[in-house]
């Protein structure tokens, strides 16, 4: 019976890599979805307020103002509000100088349109805001967009 | 027996595993986007003019306590009641605006003792220091509520569709303007313009 004749001496054939690219590329695709592109870690309790007359934000000319109370690793800095821009804490004064050096590093034809995020913890105190506001206006930043979670129609 | 050898695994079908799971993620995933209440502030005024005179029955005072209660025209007031007040002043129309017109869409009461025109009606907002941020957030939510309402209403009636819907266009052909929706668009917000004031908290 030839037909049935085993070839070669019963060597283990070479373990198939045609599946390794497939596999590789799953991967990527799970990590590229998966992966929040975040700019800035927050070094701050930020619970958003939920609105529902929201509008988008373009995220192009946005800068991004957070505030609230230092999250649980930071206890250091105090259980008093405070405000955060990029990586580091800054007080009131600092509002104004970090605005302006954010607006200049943004694209030239959008610096005319710049809008600032408040990203601000609901449990904050108002007044904290509105010192920002009043720092906004010495900066010539006037629009300003209370970012907020867009709460479901009731 | 000869050892027998083992027999090559289809990996064909790996390509199909993988598309269904990109698949999978790809309809999952929400891109998040940041959404908020756009608000412009007043620019800085050093020259001394003198302000002009609002007649009390022109504005509209929200001051919220340091408890996050709210006054509303000296009188205490629940959160969902908000809208509605803010509503039926802003739509009264009891008078003319400065140009003399009166107000010929208002449907509301046209009562004397409250705001003239929508061109003159203001909402003025003031908050203690120690009011909590999400408190002055749904306050913020009601009025700017209460201004949407009453756009919507108008845009029904004069181009009879809503006025979120021509927002919503206006922004997908942002690229290639349209000037007549454009135009719409500013004609609604023309009848009911936002005209609300924040006061500074005071200082202690």
């Amino acid at each position: 019976m030839s037909k049935f004749r085993k070839k070669g001496k019963g060597e283990l054939p070479a373990i198939s890599t045609a599946s390794l690219p497939d596999i590789v590329f799953m991967l990527l695709f799970f990590f590229m979805v998966a992966t929040v592109m975040r700019d800035s870690s927050l070094m701050i309790e930020n619970i958003l307020p939920s609105a529902d007359q929201v509008e988008k934000l373009k995220k192009d000319r946005t800068i991004f103002i957070y505030a609230g109370k230092p999250s649980s690793q930071f206890s250091q800095f105090g259980k008093e509000p405070r405000i955060q821009f990029n990586d580091a804490f800054i007080s009131v004064e600092d509002v104004k100088p970090s605005i302006l050096t954010g607006i200049a590093e943004l694209n030239e034809e959008l610096q005319s349109k710049v809008v600032v995020g408040l990203k601000v913890d609901k449990n904050t105190n108002a007044g904290l805001v509105s010192d920002i506001k009043q720092e906004l206006r010495k900066a010539n930043a006037l629009k300003v967009m209370y970012i907020a979670n867009a709460k479901l129609e009731e | 027996m000869a050892k027998r050898s083992a027999p090559e695994v289809n990996a064909g079908s790996m390509a199909d595993i993988a598309f269904l799971l990109l698949i999978f993620f790809l309809v999952t995933t929400t891109i998040e986007k940041d959404k908020g209440l756009l608000r412009s502030l007043p620019p800085i005024d050093d020259s001394e003019v003198e302000p002009p005179i609002i007649k009390q029955k022109n504005l509209f005072t929200v001051l919220i306590n340091r408890h996050n209660q709210l006054l509303v025209e000296d009188e205490e007031m629940q959160l969902k009641d908000l809208r509605q007040a803010a509503i039926e002043f802003l739509d009264n129309g009891g008078s003319t605006n400065a140009a003399g017109e009166s107000c010929t869409y208002c449907k509301g009461k046209r009562d004397e003792s409250s705001s003239d025109h929508p061109d003159k009606a203001i909402i003025s907002m003031k908050h203690d220091r120690e009011t909590t941020y999400e408190k002055y957030m749904d306050v913020q939510n009601e009025l700017v509520a209460a201004y949407n309402t009453l756009r919507e209403r108008e845009a029904q009636r004069l181009f009879n569709r809503s006025f979120k819907s021509m927002l919503e266009e206006k922004e997908k052909n942002q690229f290639k303007k349209d000037e007549k929706l454009n135009e719409q668009i500013e004609t609604v917000k023309k009848l009911f313009p936002l005209k609300l004031s924040e006061a500074e908290p005071d200082k202690n």
